[in-house]
């Protein structure tokens, strides 16, 4: 299967947006770790951002960073969004209410446990009636977002957003599922190269093999270390506009070779 | 918007678990005698919640196979136990051994996965989880998906697709796709959500949960009746099989997080592309399965919409009397309600209705109606306006 990337989007502690990541991507400058600000939705009516959470708030971070220089017609893209197990702060929160005699769960906590919430809000903000899906596989997540969106897009013929992330638990959660740090990426695909296409992507299914690693040694922690950033060797391939052959390997799903050719 | 028409797939097995029953004969058993699965909420430790629930008997008895212990929670038991009816379970196996594992493709909905796993850990012991409980195989959205697919033995895609309540009607297009474009050359589908305190306390904090059974299209119906169900079908490209996915049609209300938009436009755009997808005309339906939850705004919202294509010439029913609403196992229950009406040639009632909302210019059946079924489309709509409608049928 062959897709196009035209725009990417990302967020993760020193990695505060695609453009702001790109030498770190290409080894021209040293990774330094830093927390994340709290980000604000720009496109949410004000009443909608009230209520977003912190899960909403880093989708809508990705892929607003990925539209920031891409004038695409968005209620025209179909999206995915995958996260590895949604808003574990809004499931930890309603668990402690059904704790209490009363069990009030609120009802703005009870609609943003949903997983897609992020699709949701994000429907509201673009007026985007175009399909959406949200998806989970674990801690394949990132490469069954990937053919999942790359299927939408090359079979609808429609641009497709994938958005991908997954952000820390809180206790008691977190002790129960690791992920240590928060991280976001969001790919604009399209089944056609155009003049803003920056590589093509071919993705074929293989055996089962070891996924192959983060260039840059210092992200290679990260690549681990939460579901997204499994996207990590693909952004450096794409940052460096370099040629390659890369591996997302997975436990559920088949190995995936993504093979990269930029775009002139 | 989606374009463009679909190669029709076979849908050559199915089963459907709900509160009626195991299989696809006690199901319908219940829909020919109009008898609801339906009982007050007795579920757990709840006393303070007057509403109607549809349970599935004998889930907490199932006994996982040995080396899948650690997905030991209701979600899961509830997936083994509907797994294997009507022999679903061995003719998947035998596609798998015949397609090669790694050619078979799992595509499971649900909403909640299994969060009561998880309620359970933290009444057990809130500020450090007790070593029982497993949150990867159990809790997370996944764990479904993963488990069918190790029960069956597939190696190929496999993924959870949550999006609330049109869950498990989304598998079959993404199925479709990952079949079309080679990922794949035939996919197990299906959808299984389970009873938990999260939907019943949340529905309610959203005062969408009925005191009553739930009454869909009636003009005094006061919400849903939760229920939980599991569901399976098995898609194949092979071309002569009497009962066929034939279009599909997804599409985004852009309107509120737990409201539908209140002329429908979504729920119409769904239907409106899911036609199209089949090459059909609204006038070779001959049954629509309704979202029909029961609550106020839905039941107003999907009635303006199907009135567009359809006005009253097509009967149109919820079977959400029977089952309740069973969130994200409802696309394929209802898909399989879809399926054994065309079998039965008979429209299920929309059971519980006794007085028409007056503003509903629908064709909706107060008793079953006996006539033959081809076509059939069959809608569900989730949370965050996801909408997606299914056309099932013989080939066109």
């Amino acid at each position: 299967m062959k897709i196009f990337i035209d725009a990417v989007g990302l967020a993760a502690p020193g990695l505060s947006s695609w453009t702001e990541a790109l030498p770190v991507l290409r080894g021209e400058q040293a990774y330094e770790a830093q927390e994340l600000d709290r980000y604000k939705p720009e496109q949410l009516p004000a009443n909608e951002r009230r209520r977003a959470t912190d899960l909403v708030r880093m989708a809508f971070r990705v892929c607003e960073d990925l539209l920031r220089d891409n004038p695409v017609s968005i209620r025209r893209c179909a999206a995915v969004f995958a996260s590895s197990g949604g808003d574990y702060p809004i499931i930890d929160q309603i668990c402690k209410a059904l704790c209490e005699p009363e069990r009030l769960v609120s009802p703005t906590q009870f609609h943003n446990s949903v997983h897609n919430s992020a699709a949701g809000y994000w429907s509201i903000a673009t007026g985007s009636r175009a399909p959406s899906t949200s998806i989970s596989a674990f801690d394949d997540t990132f490469a069954a977002g990937l053919l999942e969106a790359a299927s939408l897009c090359a079979i609808e013929q429609l641009p497709t957003i994938l958005a991908v992330y997954d952000i820390k638990p809180p206790e008691p959660l977190q002790s129960k599922r690791p992920i240590t740090l928060d991280f976001g990426v969001a790919f604009l695909l399209s089944p056609v190269e155009s003049t803003r296409s920056l590589a093509q992507l071919t993705l074929t299914p293989a055996a089962l093999a070891a996924g192959t690693p983060a260039q840059v040694e210092a992200l290679e922690a990260m690549r681990l270390s939460n579901p997204a950033a499994r996207s990590l060797p693909l952004l450096e391939l794409i940052a460096r506009r370099q040629a390659g052959q890369l591996l997302l390997d997975a436990n559920n799903n088949p190995t995936t070779i993504v093979e990269v050719t930029p775009c002139p | 918007m989606i374009s463009g028409s679909m190669t029709p797939l076979a849908i050559t097995d199915y089963t459907l678990t709900t509160c009626l029953g195991a299989g696809r004969a006690a199901n319908w058993d219940k829909i020919e005698r109009g008898e609801t699965g339906l009982k007050p909420c007795d579920f757990f430790d709840i006393s303070d919640l007057s509403t109607w629930i549809g349970e599935v008997a004998g889930v907490d008895q199932q006994a996982l196979p040995a080396s899948l212990a650690a997905y030991n929670c209701r979600n899961n038991r509830l997936a083994w136990l509907a797994l294997q009816q009507d022999g679903f379970l061995d003719n998947a196996v035998r596609a798998i051994e015949s397609y090669g594992a790694d050619r078979v493709g799992v595509f499971i909905g649900t909403s909640t996965s299994g969060i009561h796993q998880t309620e359970l850990a933290y009444l057990a012991a809130r500020n450090q989880l007790p070593d029982w409980y497993h949150y990867r195989s159990t809790h997370n959205v996944f764990s479904v998906a993963d488990f069918v697919q190790q029960a069956l033995g597939a190696r190929g895609p496999c993924i959870a697709i949550s999006t609330a309540c049109s869950s498990s009607a989304k598998v079959f297009a993404s199925a479709y796709r990952a079949m079309a474009t080679g990922l794949c050359d035939a996919a197990i589908v299906g959808g299984v959500d389970s009873l938990c305190l999260t939907t019943l306390y949340g529905f309610h904090s959203l005062q969408l949960v009925s005191p009553d059974k739930c009454k869909p299209f009636d003009r005094e119906r006061s919400g849903i009746s939760i229920g939980e169900a599991g569901g399976f079908a098995l898609l194949e490209k092979t071309e002569d099989a009497r009962l066929m996915l034939l279009g599909y049609g997804e599409s985004g209300d852009a309107y509120h997080m737990s409201s539908p938009h209140p002329e429908g436009e979504g729920a119409l755009q769904a239907m409106q592309t899911a036609l199209a997808k089949a090459g059909l005309a609204s006038d070779s339906i001959d049954y629509i399965n309704l979202h029909g939850t029961g609550t106020m705004a839905n039941d107003a919202a999907e009635s303006k919409a199907v009135a567009q294509l359809f006005g009253e010439r097509t009967w149109a029913s919820s079977t959400k009397g029977w089952t309740g609403h069973t969130l994200g196992a409802a696309g394929i229950v209802e898909a399989a309600f879809g399926l054994l009406s065309i079998t039965h040639n008979l429209v299920p009632a929309s059971l519980h209705l006794q007085q028409p909302d007056p503003d509903m210019h629908i064709a909706l059946p107060r008793a079953a109606v006996q006539q033959p079924v081809r076509k059939v489309l069959s809608n569900s709509f989730g949370f965050g306006g996801s909408n997606c409608s299914l056309v099932l049928g013989e080939r066109v």
